[in-house]
């Protein structure tokens, strides 16, 4: 029987979120016997090759790419978790929906003390940005939400585990974090 | 880009770039000629910190903006905690204070620099650049080499277990705070480290090797690809020793020539600047004295072992020195000894970690200091991936007014292009897109180690896009890397 199948994104958040994933340590070789790896920032598929059984969401949604990544990750994945405080909430880089978009396009690329002959990006070859960040949920629908910035490593080989074995995850109380 | 123009250019789009940390696009633009005329990697992600770290309290700053970046949250902690002692007027920190700091970022850069070797990089290197992308990734490694996968594992979770002892929590810690740090070490974390640590020296000096020999038997085609003259920008230690943790910046040219030396953080706007590109997100910094155009410049491993005189631990002080040889006097300025460098450098940050593990310092009892209040803290430290600047402003009411982040990818954000287009150059037949050019412009950009997370203060994963381009504009030929 085929192994079941795996794919990660990192959408609006800093990659905190597979870097405790890849905190189980010793586990990867355990994980990778497992499951298949599908598209994934960690390896070199682009493109989704098939359906995937599992999907992990890091990140919110700053940019319209952004958002039809998801979308795409809704399409091909069974299974959709949504990982750390940036999916769930939006996280620091929603922090910027409490100003405008332009007053912090003027401070990064006119203002900033270090910057010459400032202009603020646009070009067909670049995102285009969102007016908030938005949380996954918000985008599409979202089957488990694992909290933490970022989560610990044992709460994603808990969830990760749980699914494979087919029954609901259980993380203990003392991996459930909401820093 | 002149889109009026008459004459027929082409563009190439490379779309996603994977294994790097980031999210980001290649176009190749071509002449009338049908040869590269420029090539971009276009960052596609904003997220604004600047503007809206402003009104919150400075202390908070440090844990803020670690949330940066999740691959080196610890640079920005650090960065933001050495620019907060400014502001609180912590001149000279403990001893304890800074040595854990110290220890803290050898431990992130030990982490950091094995990630990116083992994990993202390794698998061109051994795996080849043109292997199949369903095994060409960490994963490959693991099926073919399990035991260097073992360790690349084993030295990653050391210095992830480093920054757990010293910061709190393996990412987005809490251990440094302005004046400071939060906590020292303990007799059990201490035991629990020592234990290791020559393992580690051990491997380290084994990954050097590893990737000498890989270099030196390919190095008629590692040493061009990708390749070309720059200048160089870090900070050593006053007298000229490798520092990552504090100094003063040094610049220098192409031939090893001084351009800038001994500058102090606070003078930082004399001599780098940022010029904007309206089709990236990510700025482009240049040595003020020598203009947008030719004042641009690489930071990161490579840069600290052209620019240091020496390195304080013995093991990586020969290897500096052998590595120096590359250059026979001048830098050496192949793209490919990034790697060759950042592994010098992860023995570098093994044997400073035995230094500090035998420190009774690190278990003193005075942690904080501070002194009179300023309203302006500008501090200089050397992340994994190169020179990082912070610079705040924060007001009577311990607010901050102004936050300004030029992050380490940002500065090789021009030398990412050059590399780009040199493989272009090298490897584009006709207007063609053909696999060979696609995987070795990754592998060109990889070199760098980007974080494009931090360098646009965005992250996601890193699409390589080629689209071919013309001089009117026209898209001639796309195509998405898979």
């Amino acid at each position: 029987m085929a192994k079941p199948k795996v794919a990660t994104a990192a959408l609006a958040g800093c990659f905190g979120c597979h870097m405790s994933l890849l905190d189980i340590d010793e586990r990867i070789v355990k994980l990778i016997e497992l499951v298949d790896f599908d598209k994934s920032p960690i390896d070199d598929i682009k493109r989704f090759t098939g359906p995937v059984d599992v999907g992990i969401i890091e990140g919110g949604c700053a940019t319209q790419e952004n958002a039809e990544v998801l979308q795409l990750f809704r399409k091909y994945c069974k299974v959709l978790v949504a990982v750390g405080e940036c999916a769930l909430t939006g996280g620091i880089p929603s922090m910027r929906n409490t100003v405008s978009l332009t007053e912090c396009m003027e401070e990064a690329y006119l203002k900033g003390p270090s910057v010459v002959d400032g202009v603020i990006p646009n070009d067909p070859d670049i995102s285009l940005i969102l007016d908030r960040v938005y949380p996954c949920h918000e985008v599409v629908k979202i089957d488990y939400f694992i909290p933490g910035c970022p989560p610990p490593a044992d709460a994603f080989w808990e969830v990760l585990t749980a699914l494979l074995e087919g029954r609901e995850p259980k993380i203990p109380y003392q991996a459930l974090k909401y820093d | 880009m002149s889109v009026a123009s008459t004459t027929k250019e082409k563009k190439i789009v490379i779309n996603p770039v994977t294994r790097i940390e980031g999210h980001a696009k290649v176009t190749i633009h071509l002449n009338e000629k049908g040869k590269v005329d420029t090539a971009r990697m276009h960052i596609v992600e904003f997220r604004g910190f600047e503007r809206f770290v402003q009104g919150r309290l400075y202390w908070e700053a440090p844990v803020i903006v670690q949330r940066l970046c999740g691959i080196c949250p610890i640079s920005h902690l650090l960065c933001a905690a050495k620019a907060m002692d400014v502001i609180v007027g912590a001149d000279r920190l403990t001893p304890t204070g800074e040595k854990m700091r110290r220890l803290m970022h050898y431990g992130q850069v030990f982490q950091s620099h094995a990630l990116h070797f083992f994990h993202l990089s390794s698998p061109d290197l051994l795996l080849g650049y043109d292997a199949d992308p369903v095994i060409r990734n960490v994963i490959g490694i693991a099926q073919k080499y399990p035991e260097l996968a073992t360790q690349a594992i084993l030295m990653r979770k050391y210095g992830q277990e480093v920054i757990k002892a010293t910061a709190g929590k393996k990412i987005h810690g809490t251990g440094a705070i302005p004046g400071g740090i939060n906590k020292n070490l303990s007799d059990e974390e201490k035991t629990f480290l020592k234990k290791d640590i020559d393992q580690m020296i051990q491997w380290s000096v084994e990954s050097v090797a590893l990737y000498k020999k890989l270099y030196l038997d390919d190095i008629d085609r590692l040493s061009k690809l990708g390749s070309f003259e720059s200048n160089y920008v870090s900070i050593n230690r006053k007298d000229g020793c490798l520092d990552l943790y504090d100094g003063l910046l040094r610049a220098k040219d192409p031939d090893g020539k001084i351009i800038f030396d001994m500058v102090k953080p606070m003078d930082y706007l004399k001599y780098i600047r940022e010029g904007v590109r309206d089709w990236s997100y990510m700025k482009f910094p240049f040595i003020y004295s020598l203009g947008q155009e030719k004042g641009w410049y690489r930071v990161g491993p490579l840069a600290r072992i052209n620019n240091c005189d020496f390195i304080d631990t013995p093991l990586a002080e020969k290897e500096r020195q052998e590595f120096m040889e590359l250059g026979g006097g001048k830098p050496v300025h192949a793209t490919m000894a990034y790697h060759w460098a950042r592994l010098i450098e992860t023995l570098h940050a093994a044997e400073k970690i035995k230094e500090l593990l035998d420190d009774p310092d690190i278990q003193g009892k005075n942690l904080v200091t501070s002194g009179d209040r300023r309203h302006e803290g500008i501090a200089i430290l050397e992340a994994p991936r190169g020179t990082l600047f912070h610079h705040y402003k924060v007001d009577d009411k311990d607010q901050i007014t102004m936050a300004n982040l030029i992050v380490s990818t940002t500065s090789n954000n021009e030398p990412m292009n050059q590399s780009v287009r040199r493989v272009a150059e090298d490897y584009l037949e006709g207007a063609q897109i053909t696999e060979p050019l696609l995987n070795l412009v990754e592998v060109a950009i990889r070199a760098y180690d980007p974080c494009l997370s931090c360098a646009t203060h965005a992250i996601g994963q890193m699409p390589l896009k080629v689209k071919l381009i013309d001089v009117k504009g026209d898209v001639i030929e796309e195509k998405v890397h898979d």
